[in-house]
């Protein structure tokens, strides 16, 4: 996680509300309050509330009495954190040496350039993000595109606009669920 | 002890219920691979029919040959089970009711017969090349049982292996697991048996063992499947390690990227819990232990064991020195095992059937068989196991069917990040531990991936640092700052700015990093450019000297040129083209401006008639200078 995302993450508006409060208790409760399960923490965190924003980071330094410093060292080392919102869509590219050697740089490059956003980068309107990842070990379709939980196999550069145009025109503003995530 | 005999009879009637059951039973590969092929939908089209004809649907895991996904395969009293490849969910309703009701068994869609006494036209599915000249044993299982049904696995001799273990002394079965000749399957190729023995003479009563199920290499999916297909296999192995070295309490170390993996395991264990083998007094012999899921989250360097450890608990994943070796200060500073996942995986079988029968296959040096995800430029690619010292030629061409689209063998590439690359002239040469070594390459944990002429082994070497060096912890700053810099020579040669004198810096580096780095990150991350540099060095040189990519993979080096004579004129080019540097009138031949062409590749891959082409850049310059 580069240090520049991490910046944006405090121009970001996340109510720490009471509702999402009780969830956080929560969760450091089914781990038992302990700082020795504290990836364990942050994963649920982030099955919670999509990313984890600043101030459940230092919300949780008080509950669990640990530094932020010791959280965010932890949380930054591990490829799985998110700290900005993750847009509605999370595109995820396979960049494993299967696909690697069948054409994915090709392929992310112009998913980047048709969104105009680089890989761990969200797009303006929220619609898209875009990662990179290692391998989801299904070699045999490289190379593999997978947007939120569907898989493209077999995916050229050309495919791409075609398909983003099905997320694009389903896409309706996105509705304020009370009190979670506030823009 | 007659409770375990009774249960295990049991679960062995009811597996034979299934299969000869009156309803026919539909299997559907729903391990990951199966379900991104497109499983699911298939699946539910099966429910949708069963409300008309009576039928029972069970998921299985990955029976190997990915490239045939999805695949169903369906049972029929008194007949054979026909395995069906590639099906499209508009097909299930008639391929089901063809064979079902018309008796039909469509042999031109069929893979082959799974089991009974074979069907005219329709061949074995274990004679098809692709397994025929495979040795199932780690994988038996996988792709044949219900992964989330424990008295499958318990029918197949299942938990066998754990009841043989506990009858003997801890000594005993290491003694058995060590005679096998059975070595960490996760890269290294450590001894097993020794590393338990090891762990056992530490005095400290607490001790633990970890199964490492953080795959963490690109173009690697054993463990994955093995765990999807046959959970109960890897949670047998180890409490049987467990048992070995004295251990209480275990911790599965999975990725975060295998939720499939990690349900199966949540699963298994709780039935395990349910049936006596696992917690206290573990198949009554006094024996407790019991185990808990820790879900990486991402960090390559988490391979190596004592970063592991400090993943599980809460910490940074950073390496220390060793020694202290895991064994004798690991997680919570207690002595800890940690074993791959295939490892645990073979632990069983061997304490079922024996060491010597284990040590029947394999080389001298290693012993046993191997799995490996055959990837990338091959006709059939999947999920294979054999025998220790096979040779690439039998993997790629027998097993694998060559590669795709009559092209030229290159190079494979295995062991990931870590490994190397191994030209076609060593096709003869068998995979074994000490042979990979000496090629410079590791076996690591068995992804193979294939190459073809049209594969730059510069930039593939490119691609692996930029890995490693995303993925370097920074501990050490051989690892930190000589990837870095071995990334930027890579990428100047490129871009065709690189000179000779650049192969004598990259050597130098490559040294320093791996002799300077701590752990097994750092230490092997150079391999990569070591064997590219070795074996390739013309094409090393061809981008230097020539300012040429043979593979035509380097987009600073060749441009696009349309072939006038060749094209048809269709205009596919110029409306696909994003920057509008196709251009053409139709049924006129087009042209590609260079100047606004990003190479994006997509008239290249798009033209009908083949006609555009890429051309090295030196040449063009030249001609028109």
């Amino acid at each position: 996680m580069s240090t520049s995302s991490l910046r944006k993450t405090s121009a970001q508006d996340f109510e720490l509300n009471s509702n999402a409060k009780q969830k956080i208790s929560k969760i450091i409760a089914a781990s038992n309050h302990d700082p020795k399960n504290l990836i364990q923490i942050l994963q649920d965190l982030q099955d919670e509330f999509n990313y984890l924003p600043e101030k459940i980071i230092s919300h949780i330094a008080k509950e669990l009495k640990i530094s932020e410093h010791h959280i965010f060292g932890v949380a930054t080392f591990y490829s799985q954190f998110k700290f900005i919102k993750p847009g509605k869509h999370i595109i995820r590219v396979c960049m494993g040496t299967a696909c690697h050697v069948l054409g994915a740089q090709s392929l992310l490059d112009n998913l980047s350039r048709d969104l105009g956003i680089d890989s761990g980068e969200t797009t303006k309107d929220e619609l898209f993000s875009l990662e990179s990842v290692y391998c989801l070990g299904c070699c045999a379709l490289a190379p593999v595109m997978v947007i939120d939980d569907d898989v493209y196999g077999s995916m050229t550069a050309a495919k791409v606009n075609r398909i983003l145009r099905k997320y694009r025109k389903v896409a309706k503003p996105k509705q304020k669920k009370s009190g979670a995530i506030k823009k | 002890m007659s409770n375990f005999y009774s249960m295990v009879k049991q679960a062995k009637a009811s597996w034979e219920d299934l299969q000869n059951q009156k309803k026919p039973v539909i299997y559907t590969g729903a391990a990951s691979c199966g379900r991104a092929a497109g499983i699911l939908p298939i699946i539910d089209e099966l429910k949708e029919l069963s409300k008309e004809i009576p039928l029972d649907i069970v998921e299985v895991g990955c029976i190997g040959p990915c490239y045939l996904e999805p695949i169903i395969g369906i049972q029929k009293k008194d007949s054979s089970t026909i395995l069906y490849g590639n099906v499209q969910v508009r097909q299930v309703r008639e391929i089901v009711e063809n064979y079902l009701k018309k008796g039909d068994p469509q042999v031109d869609k069929a893979i082959g017969t799974l089991s009974g006494n074979g069907i005219e036209g329709i061949p074995s599915f274990w004679d098809h090349p692709m397994i025929k000249n495979q040795v199932r044993i780690v994988l038996k299982n996988c792709g044949i049982i219900d992964p989330t049904n424990i008295d499958h696995y318990l029918a197949m001799d299942g938990y066998l292996g754990l009841k043989n273990a506990v009858a003997m002394s801890p000594d005993e079965v290491i003694k058995i697991v060590s005679d096998a000749g059975l070595r960490g399957r996760g890269g290294a190729g450590f001894p097993t048996g020794l590393k338990w023995k090891f762990t056992r003479a530490e005095k400290d009563q607490d001790k633990y063992i970890i199964c490492n199920a953080d795959e963490g290499d690109p173009g690697a999916f054993m463990n994955r499947s093995l765990i999807e297909g046959d959970p109960h296999s890897v949670l047998e192995g180890m409490v049987i390690s467990a048992y070995a070295i004295g251990a209480q309490k275990g911790y599965i170390y999975c990725r975060a990227e295998y939720p499939l993996a990690i349900k199966r395991f949540e699963k298994a264990i709780t039935d395990m819990r349910e049936r006596g083998l696992l917690g206290e007094n573990i198949l009554n012999s006094n024996f407790d232990f019991d185990i808990e899921i820790k879900r990486g989250a991402g960090a390559f360097v988490c391979g190596e064991e004592t970063a592991l450890i400090a993943s599980v608990m809460g910490d940074r994943g950073m390496p220390r020195q060793k020694p202290p070796y895991p064994s004798q200060e690991g997680v919570w500073g207690k002595p800890t095992v940690i074993n791959n996942v295939e490892t645990l995986g073979t632990v069983p079988v061997i304490l079922r059937k024996g060491k010597a029968w284990y040590a029947k296959y394999g080389t001298e040096q290693s012993k046993g068989t191997k799995t490996f995800s055959l990837v990338g430029k091959i006709k059939r690619t999947g999920l294979i196991e054999v025998p220790l010292g096979t040779t690439l030629r039998e993997v790629i061409f027998d097993i694998g069917g060559g590669v795709a689209e009559e092209k030229n063998f290159k190079a494979i590439q295995v062991g990931g990040p870590s490994g190397g690359t191994i030209p076609a002239a060593f096709i003869d040469e068998p995979l074994d531990y000490e042979e990979l070594t000496k090629l410079g390459a590791i076996m690591g944990s068995g992804g193979i991936v294939v190459i073809d002429d049209e594969t730059c082994v510069v930039d593939l070497a490119k691609y692996f640092l930029k890995f490693t060096e995303a993925e370097s912890c920074g501990k050490c700053v051989p690892c930190r700052i000589g990837n870095k810099q071995l990334l930027i020579l890579l990428e100047k040669i490129t871009k065709g700015e690189g000179t000779i004198e650049d192969f004598e810096l990259l050597e130098e580096f490559a040294h320093t990093v791996s002799q300077g780095s701590l752990c097994g990150l750092g230490k092997t991350a150079p391999n990569p450019v070591i064997t590219t540099l070795t074996y390739f060095r013309d094409e090393y040189i061809a981008h230097v000297e020539e300012n040429r990519c043979p593979a035509k993979v380097c987009k600073d080096l060749f441009i696009y040129q349309v072939d006038e004579e060749t094209c048809i004129g269709c205009e596919i080019c110029r409306k696909r083209c994003p920057t509008g540097a196709a251009t053409g009138e139709k049924k006129q031949p087009h042209t590609i401006n260079i100047e606004t062409c990003i190479k994006c590749d997509i008239c290249y891959a798009n033209c009908p008639a083949k006609a555009i082409r890429k051309i090295d850049k030196v040449e063009v310059q030249s001609v028109s200078n």
